[in-house]
Parts: C-alpha cells; sequence; structure tokens
C-alpha cells in the first residue's frame, strides 16, 4: 500500500477555511520553508487510516497471547474516563488551584497502587517500564550516595531476567553482575550470596520470573540482598500474575515500577502511550522525582527534599494514569486478586492442554504465563519456534513471545491472560496442536508461514545484515534493481 | 557436521588452533553457528587486549539473540579478523575459516576437548534437547 506522502496531491485540504482578515505578523525566528506534511481529503485521509487498521492485529481482533506482555484487553470505560473534559482539557501550567480533581486522581491512584503494591509512595512521572526502571535505579544510587557509601557500583540481575535490567543498570552508571539461574529457573541462592558484598547496590529481579515461575525463596533473595546492604528493586512486567494476592513490599522489595500499559489495562505498543510509575518504600521517599502530589490543605505540587530531579516532562502520561485508576476503581479490592486468579488459571489450562506433545521447559505449575521448548519438535520435523508461530498467524492468532527467555532454546512463551474465555483458550490449544500435526506430517508448509497476513515471512537475515532504514532510498534501490533485470532481460 | 582434528575444542564451543605453545588463532565452532543461525553482527576486542581464559571476549549477534563468547586461553590480542565486521555471515559459511581473533603470549587455558571428545559432548548436547 502506498505511503500517506504518496498520496499526498498539492493543494488537497481537509477543510475551507476563510481568508485571513488579520495582519499576518510572523517572528523572524519562523521557519522559511512550510514543512511537508501530507495533503488529503478527509476522505482519502480516513480510507488510509481504516486500509492501515486492517493490516494490524491487535487485541480486538483476536486472542494475542505475548509472553511478558500481558495483551489483556482493555476495556472501553478507561478511554470515556480519559476522554472526560476535566481531565482531557487541562494545560500542565495551570494553576494548581485549577486542577484540583486532577491532582486528587493523581493521590487516588498513587495511593490505591501503593496498597496493591505495599509501597509507601508512587511517582507517575516514568512513561514506560525500562524509564522506570532506570528511575529506580537512580533513586538507589541517591540513596547510597547520600549515606556516602560511594563503594556500591554493581547490581545483580539473574540471567533469566529481562533485557532491559542490565540496559537500565548499565545505563544508570552500574556495573552489571549477572547470577546464572538454577536448574529449576530460579535464582541461585549459594551464586547469589557468592555475589553480594561491600559494592552491591541492588539486586533486580522479576518475581514470578522470566519462565513463569514465583521464586519461593524470595524473602531469603531479599534477605541476602538487604544484609549485604543492597537494595531489591521489583520489575513490575510479571505482577498480573500476583497482583492483589501478593505485594512486592511484603517480598521484601524496596523500589519497584508497574507498568500500567501491562497489569492496568491501559493500551499497549502501537495504542500507547506506556506508563511505568515507580514505588518505594520511605527510605527512599526524599529522592522520588520533581514535581511530587504532596497533601495538605489542598493538593501541591513538590519536590522531595533530596528528588533526583525530572524524569519526564511534567506529570508523565496523565491520561493513561486516568485509565489504569478507573481500571482499579471498577474492580475494586474484590476484583483485583480475581485478575491474578484467573490470569494464573488459564495460563495451566492452556499448559495442560498442550503438554502432551509440546514439551514445556518448566513442567510444574505455572504463573501467568508458560514456556514452551521446541527444540525436540526441530530435531524431528525441522519445524521451528519462529515456524510455528507464523503458523499461528494464518490461524487467526497473534504469535507467542518467540526466542525469550534466553535460557530456554526455541522457546515459545504463552501469556493467555485473565481476559480471554475459556472458548478462545480452547481454539487457542487446537490451533497449537494442529500446528504440531503439521509440522509431523507436512513441515514445508510451516516453512512457508504464514500465506494469509498482510506480508509473507519477512527476510529478518537480510534486514539485520544490510538495513535500508529509509523508505525512499530503499525504494530507489530496489527500483534500480528492477530496471537492470529488464535491461538485462 | 564438522570437527576438524587439528582443532581444540571448549565447552562453551570455541575452537582453537594452536600455531605455537603460546599463540592461538579462536573461532566459534560449527555446531554454536548452526544453534545461533542467521549471525547478523560480531563485537571483537581490540589489538592489544588482554583476555583472561573463561570470560567474554566477544560478542555475536545472530537473528535470536545476543550471545557471549568466552575466551579459552588467556593472553594478548595480536590480531583481529577485521573482515567478520563487515561479513558476520562468513561464520555460518565457514565456522572454521572465520577466526575471530589470534592471541599471543598465552599464559593460561581452559581445559579444552579434543575433536574426538567434543564431537561426543556436542552429540550429549543434542540428546538433551530431544
Amino acid at each position: 500500500m502506498e505511503l500517506i506522502f504518496e498520496k499526498s496531491r498539492e493543494g488537497r485540504a481537509l477543510s475551507i477555511l476563510p481568508a485571513c482578515d488579520v495582519e499576518i505578523v510572523m517572528p523572524k525566528e519562523c521557519r522559511a520553508e512550510a514543512p511537508k506534511l501530507p495533503q488529503l481529503s478527509e476522505n482519502d485521509l480516513s480510507r488510509h487510516y481504516t486500509q492501515l487498521m486492517k493490516r494490524t492485529f491487535g487485541v480486538n481482533d483476536g486472542f494475542y497471547p505475548l509472553g511478558s506482555c500481558t495483551m489483556k484487553y482493555n476495556p472501553k470505560i478507561n478511554e470515556l474516563t480519559a476522554a472526560l473534559p476535566g481531565f482531557a482539557g487541562v494545560h500542565p501550567l495551570q494553576e494548581e488551584d485549577t486542577v484540583q480533581g486532577c491532582l486528587t486522581a493523581m493521590k487516588t491512584a498513587e495511593k490505591y497502587l501503593c496498597e496493591i503494591t505495599g509501597m509507601d509512595a508512587m511517582t507517575m512521572q516514568p512513561a514506560a517500564g525500562a524509564h522506570g526502571e532506570l528511575t529506580g535505579l537512580l533513586l538507589i544510587k541517591a540513596y547510597h550516595e547520600d549515606r556516602g557509601d560511594a563503594r556500591r557500583t554493581k547490581i545483580i540481575v539473574p540471567d533469566s531476567a529481562h533485557g532491559t535490567n542490565p540496559a537500565s543498570a548499565a545505563m544508570a552508571g552500574f556495573e552489571v553482575v549477572n547470577i546464572p539461574s538454577g536448574e529449576d529457573g530460579c535464582v541461585d541462592l549459594q551464586k547469589l550470596r557468592e555475589v553480594c558484598g561491600q559494592d552491591t547496590a541492588g539486586l533486580m529481579l522479576t518475581n514470578p520470573n522470566t519462565v513463569g515461575l514465583f521464586d519461593k525463596n524470595i524473602l531469603e533473595i531479599t534477605r541476602i540482598v538487604h544484609e549485604a546492604g543492597g537494595l531489591c528493586y521489583y520489575d513490575g512486567a510479571n505482577l498480573n500474575a500476583v497482583v492483589g494476592i501478593v505485594r512486592p513490599g511484603d517480598m521484601g522489595f524496596d523500589v519497584i515500577h508497574l507498568n500500567l500499559h501491562k497489569t492496568f489495562s491501559t493500551p499497549h505498543g502501537g495504542g500507547g502511550p506506556g506508563s511505568g510509575p515507580v514505588g518505594c518504600k520511605q527510605l527512599l521517599v526524599d529522592f522520588l522525582p520533581a514535581p511530587y502530589v504532596a497533601e495538605g490543605e489542598t493538593l501541591r505540587f513538590e519536590q522531595p527534599e533530596k528528588s533526583i530531579g525530572k524524569v519526564k516532562e511534567f506529570y508523565g502520561n496523565f491520561l493513561v494514569m486516568v485509565k489504569a485508576l478507573t481500571y482499579v476503581m471498577m474492580l475494586g479490592r474484590e476484583g483485583i486478586p480475581e485478575v491474578a486468579k484467573h490470569a494464573v488459571l488459564n495460563a495451566n489450562y492452556m499448559m495442560e492442554g498442550l503438554k502432551d506433545i509440546y514439551k514445556m521447559a518448566y513442567d510444574e505449575r505455572c504463573m501467568h504465563e508458560f514456556v514452551m521448548d521446541l527444540s525436540p519438535l526441530k530435531h524431528k520435523t525441522g519445524v521451528s519456534a519462529m515456524d510455528v508461530a507464523k503458523g499461528l498467524l494464518d490461524l487467526g492468532i497473534h504469535p507467542p513471545t518467540m526466542y525469550f527467555p534466553l535460557i530456554v532454546h526455541e522457546a515459545l512463551m504463552v501469556e493467555p491472560t485473565e481476559t480471554e474465555s475459556k472458548e478462545t483458550l480452547d481454539a487457542a490449544v487446537a490451533a497449537f496442536r494442529k500446528l504440531y500435526d503439521m509440522a509431523c506430517e507436512e513441515p514445508g508448509t510451516l516453512h512457508e508461514a504464514p500465506v494469509s497476513a498482510a506480508v509473507r515471512r519477512l527476510d529478518e537475515l537480510s534486514a539485520a545484515r544490510n538495513p535500508r532504514i529509509n523508505y525512499y532510498a530503499a525504494q530507489a534501490s530496489s527500483s534500480k534493481a528492477k530496471a537492470k533485470k529488464e535491461e538485462a532481460r | 557436521m564438522e570437527f576438524p582434528k587439528e582443532l581444540k575444542y571448549t565447552k562453551s564451543h570455541e575452537w582453537v588452533k594452536f600455531s605455537d605453545d603460546t599463540t592461538a588463532q579462536v573461532g566459534i565452532t560449527d555446531y554454536a553457528q548452526q544453534e545461533l543461525g542467521g549471525i547478523v553482527f560480531v563485537n571483537l576486542p581490540e589489538e592489544g587486549d588482554e583476555l583472561t581464559a573463561g570470560t567474554s571476549f566477544a560478542e555475536v549477534e545472530s537473528v535470536k539473540a545476543v550471545s557471549d563468547i568466552y575466551a579459552p586461553v588467556s593472553g594478548t590480542v595480536s590480531q583481529i579478523n577485521e573482515e567478520l565486521l563487515d561479513s558476520p555471515e562468513m561464520i555460518n559459511e565457514g565456522a572454521y575459516e572465520a577466526w575471530f581473533v589470534t592471541v599471543s603470549d598465552i599464559s593460561d587455558r581452559e581445559e579444552m576437548l579434543s575433536a574426538e571428545e567434543y564431537a561426543a559432548f556436542v552429540e550429549e548436547e543434542k540428546a538433551k534437547e530431544e
């Protein structure tokens, strides 16, 4: 399909404006040349986006079990509240007295999310999960520096962690110490004890971890780190498995981030933006980013005493937070734990339906997601995790996460989420079973998949080796190649 | 799958070709490249860098993942294979020609396997997956 810029025609526009009847005053700083924006009629524009929409696949189209991403359904009421003019129409520079309602929403969200996670305070500023990680690590850094403890330069990260964990730690100026997981996929306590010491600034952990298992030694883990003088950071990516059931604060974590776009049902991926609030225990409150909503006679923005400063302009993605607050209030104290229970039940139900043919990386009760190891299938039939994932596209299902976590070969990580019905789960199990049969009987077909998607199998290898990141340059070189071929003929 | 007799191997799937007691070329094995799949990027140390046996000295990125490559010996990098930086696919095309670095002044070495031992080790690894 054509780009919107290719559909553009000079002079075409959406509306007819009356002639300007005031003197045009252009400060000399203004650009001399008009920006190159596409020019289209409204119906062409509308059709362009509808066409694009038809070529994508989202939670509104079908099952989307992308592991570790918690692609749950986003209730429509979230959109309704976020669009209320009192929320959507305010300006971030308005006087505090005129936005007490918005500040109340922020404070309420903070209190609810703190109660759910066992934290004492929370900033809404970070724009996404990894941004939250960076913010949390900067809090840990500020804490150690404030105590005059300059030796703590290392952050411990298990090898099953999300790739963003070591990246965030490096970005915050820490040295990353990787520790291998035990046979059971959980933290190896002995290894942890060996690396903990006077240079330990902290540990980053996801629990349940990336193979979908709850680390039963969690209290021992956080104790070991605390005894060495480090702090514990909880990556909230997998909170959906335990939300309302167990609190990171009670597991011994000092600082956490939440992914509102995962656990708290705000749009994820292209529907963003995301939001990654960071919560902390009392010992880190003074270091939180500014401004922070403080209570008094009225609600005010304040700069915490030893604040690490701003991590994002203004107050973060405010309307995303309004959606998450709506979600929490709709579910209430009774509903929140049901989220976790159903997420875990759905994952176990699917796993049970598949484990007689697909090898499970860890064959035990899982939490909200499970990891399949397709290496036996690959050895037997030549069909890889990638082939099965592409085959799912033809069956109307978004593929699960592939080749992650790295500690499992040919991994497919499936996270159904709580919002899917038994019928949807049954259909997905049937689809996976059908692909298994196809792999055994006609493996060639799966190497060709997908056949019905908007685009066929993409050549990821060539794309990575010779990336052409400019659309026009890519067009030019492919038309040159075409011309050459023509000539040759 | 090939296991050239004149090479030594590690359990982390590197090959080592000694030209004398203190000089060797290092690369990754045919099995390693097969498991990694299409390699798209290689990160090499610089000439003059000190390697420590058993620690990571290079990275290869495949379509699937980024993997560390471990130094089988301690010593000084005297030469790097710059061709690999531009053409990482050379590793997929011929793992035993695509050397990563030459190490000189070798002072220490990891436990190494003969071609026969390594072939048996690879069979074990494969059996584990099945």
